[in-house]
């Protein structure tokens, strides 16, 4: 598609009235920004100062006379904690195979999207269903689906076991349900990736003699690595934050806590302010180090970055 | 991968057809699974049949009876209409000045709202639930609209500003040579263009604030502002005995009802949203 550069009105033409009609611009612009911004700045940037003025703290909800600042106990009580690691580990091993399986499928999908000869209508229509359904009914019918009597594949492939009552094949019914639910967003990404590869640089290929695999290997995969690189970030930062799946379909027993399970049942359940903001801390670090990895390591655009040569 | 352009015969358009009945499996499983059980009579609920033996609307009719499911229908809705008109316009001004005008901190809004985009979202639940437990927000719909605000902002900029830079703009200029007012230029030429991108983007802000968890079950404590997903995780019921396997799939499948509407009636808009406001940026 063309980006059509819009034409900034007051430039050039009327010098004179240039300045004033700057700064009114310049004002209109903030005045429209201020609100935007202004509920970002309270609902988000507040609250994380804020969780870590209260990691700080020893602050039981429970208990909350003993309200004492500690520094850094919350962080050594977390970090030397088992819990916490199970959690983490969950979460990274979630995250990582759940956005591999879900790049290959993704692709796959999208490459049939792109070229399909019949009802292409039809498959991106049904493929954005897992999409917007919601996430709890879509838990809850994989966990029927896992229960015995309930459920149809549990009576089929495991008849005799409860799959979501043991470790392993809680986290792969865990790790299928994310899957199930994001890889259409990954296809479609994937798919405004494909729009973009030239069909005559693929037809040019094949001239020189290029098979489907060189071609899309050697021609489609770099032109794409922009899109590539974006949906793989936002997916695995997504996935890192899986919460409703692991609540739903286990609650997180048999060590299939992640961070976002663990931080909530502190807090809800266990009404631990200093701990709870201790691990929002934290994650927050964590994501923050995901993003960093993905655009210093891989070169990842970050939308909106190169807008200079857009615009 | 088939071959570039090719011609389309009969065996390739039976392979494509084949290759399309497996994602539609793929994506619909799931929601026929839970569909059959809630249409499933309490006595053939755990028969493990995909197609029910007995089909009953008893289930639908028992969540309908008890305030338990209605007062988080309520809250659902309400809750996600009024974020998303929020968001929407919030976005529509900041999305316009992104696209149209030139002012100082620009970027530094594009770049903080991709930051939101990215932020972990239970690293706010700690902190939003003690200050909305001292303003008194917390298990009131402010208390959860405002968060849901927040982070459907990024969305709603981003996939806002790429529709607008589609726009024509000279258009506007043209309006206003035949003697229209800005206020009519804008009303009369430009509103029109960008309808259907402040629709868009709106159905996909809908689709975010409805699908979330984290929040609703954090942030609230009783049926004054439980929403529906939320609730679910909370049905026993109508008595204490009673597997709340049918009443939880009979109200899984009444929220999903209004996505899939969503999704058959604005299949293409949707992905030109999600799209354009995530690979255009």
């Amino acid at each position: 598609m063309v980006q059509t550069a819009p034409t900034a009105p007051g430039t050039a033409s009327d010098s004179g009235a240039m300045s004033e009609g700057k700064r009114a611009e310049r004002k209109l612009g903030w005045l429209l920004c201020a609100p935007a911004a202004l509920v970002m700045v309270a609902v988000t940037g507040w609250p994380i100062l804020y969780a870590l003025w209260l990691s700080f703290q020893r602050f039981d909800l429970k208990y909350p006379d003993r309200r004492e600042f500690v520094w850094l106990d919350n962080y050594i009580t977390v970090l030397t904690n088992g819990y916490w690691w199970s959690a983490f580990w969950v979460t990274v091993l979630v995250t990582v195979i759940s956005v591999a399986i879900e790049f290959a499928l993704g692709m796959s999908l999208a490459l049939v999207m792109h070229r399909a000869l019949v009802g292409r209508g039809l498959v991106r229509t049904v493929s954005l269903i897992p999409y917007g359904i919601v996430t709890v009914v879509a838990a809850f019918s994989w966990r029927y689906a896992w229960t015995p009597d309930t459920g149809y594949l549990a009576n089929a492939i495991t008849p005799d076991g409860a799959p979501l009552t043991e470790h392993a094949s809680a986290l792969a019914i865990v790790i299928l349900a994310e899957i199930w639910k994001t890889t259409p967003f990954m296809a479609l990404l994937l798919m405004a990736g494909l729009a973009l590869v030239p069909d005559d640089l693929l037809k040019a290929a094949a001239m020189d003699g290029a098979g489907p695999w060189q071609r899309f290997v050697k021609v489609m995969l770099p032109v794409m690595k922009p899109a590539i690189l974006v949906a793989l970030l936002f997916r695995t930062l997504d996935a890192f934050r899986v919460f409703d799946n692991i609540v739903v379909l286990t609650s997180g027993a048999q060590d299939t806590s992640s961070v976002s399970v663990l931080a909530y049942n502190n807090l809800i359940k266990g009404l631990n302010l200093g701990i709870g903001s201790t691990m929002s801390v934290l994650i927050f670090i964590a994501v923050a180090l995901i993003a960093w990895i993905f655009i210093k390591l891989f070169g990842t655009a970050a939308p909106g970055s190169d807008d200079k040569g857009r615009r | 991968m088939a071959g570039v352009g090719g011609a389309q015969t009969p065996a390739r358009k039976t392979k494509w057809a084949l290759l399309n009945i497996v994602v539609v499996v793929y994506a619909l499983v799931p929601v026929l699974w839970i569909l059959s059980l809630s249409f499933k009579s309490p006595a053939t609920l755990s028969d493990g049949n995909l197609i029910p033996r007995e089909w009953t609307l008893e289930n639908y009719a028992a969540i309908f009876r008890t305030s338990e499911f209605t007062r988080a229908l309520l809250n659902s809705i309400g809750i996600a209409l009024i974020a998303t008109a929020i968001a929407v316009v919030l976005g529509t001004m900041a999305a316009y000045a992104i696209a149209r005008l030139e002012f100082p901190g620009k970027r530094l809004l594009v770049g903080a709202s991709l930051l939101i985009a990215m932020f972990p979202q239970v690293s706010l639940v700690s902190p939003l639930f003690e200050i909305e437990r001292a303003l008194g927000l917390f298990d009131t719909w402010p208390g959860l609209i405002l968060p849901y605000i927040t982070f459907s902002l990024p969305l709603a900029i981003y996939t806002l500003s790429a529709f607008f830079r589609e726009i024509p703009w000279e258009l506007e200029k043209a309006a206003k040579m035949d003697g229209a007012t800005p206020g009519q230029a804008f009303g009369k030429v430009i509103a029109p263009l960008a309808a259907p991108g402040v629709f868009t983007t709106a159905i996909l802000v809908f689709i975010f604030c409805w699908n979330d968890f984290l929040f609703a079950i954090s942030l609230t404590s009783t049926e004054n502002s439980r929403t529906v997903p939320v609730a679910l995780q909370f049905f026993t019921g109508d008595s204490q005995f009673e597997d709340p396997t049918g009443s939880i799939s009979a109200a899984a499948v009444v929220i999903t009802i209004p996505i899939i509407v969503f999704v058959l009636f604005f299949q293409r808009r949707i992905v030109s949203g999600l799209t354009s406001g995530a690979v255009k940026g």
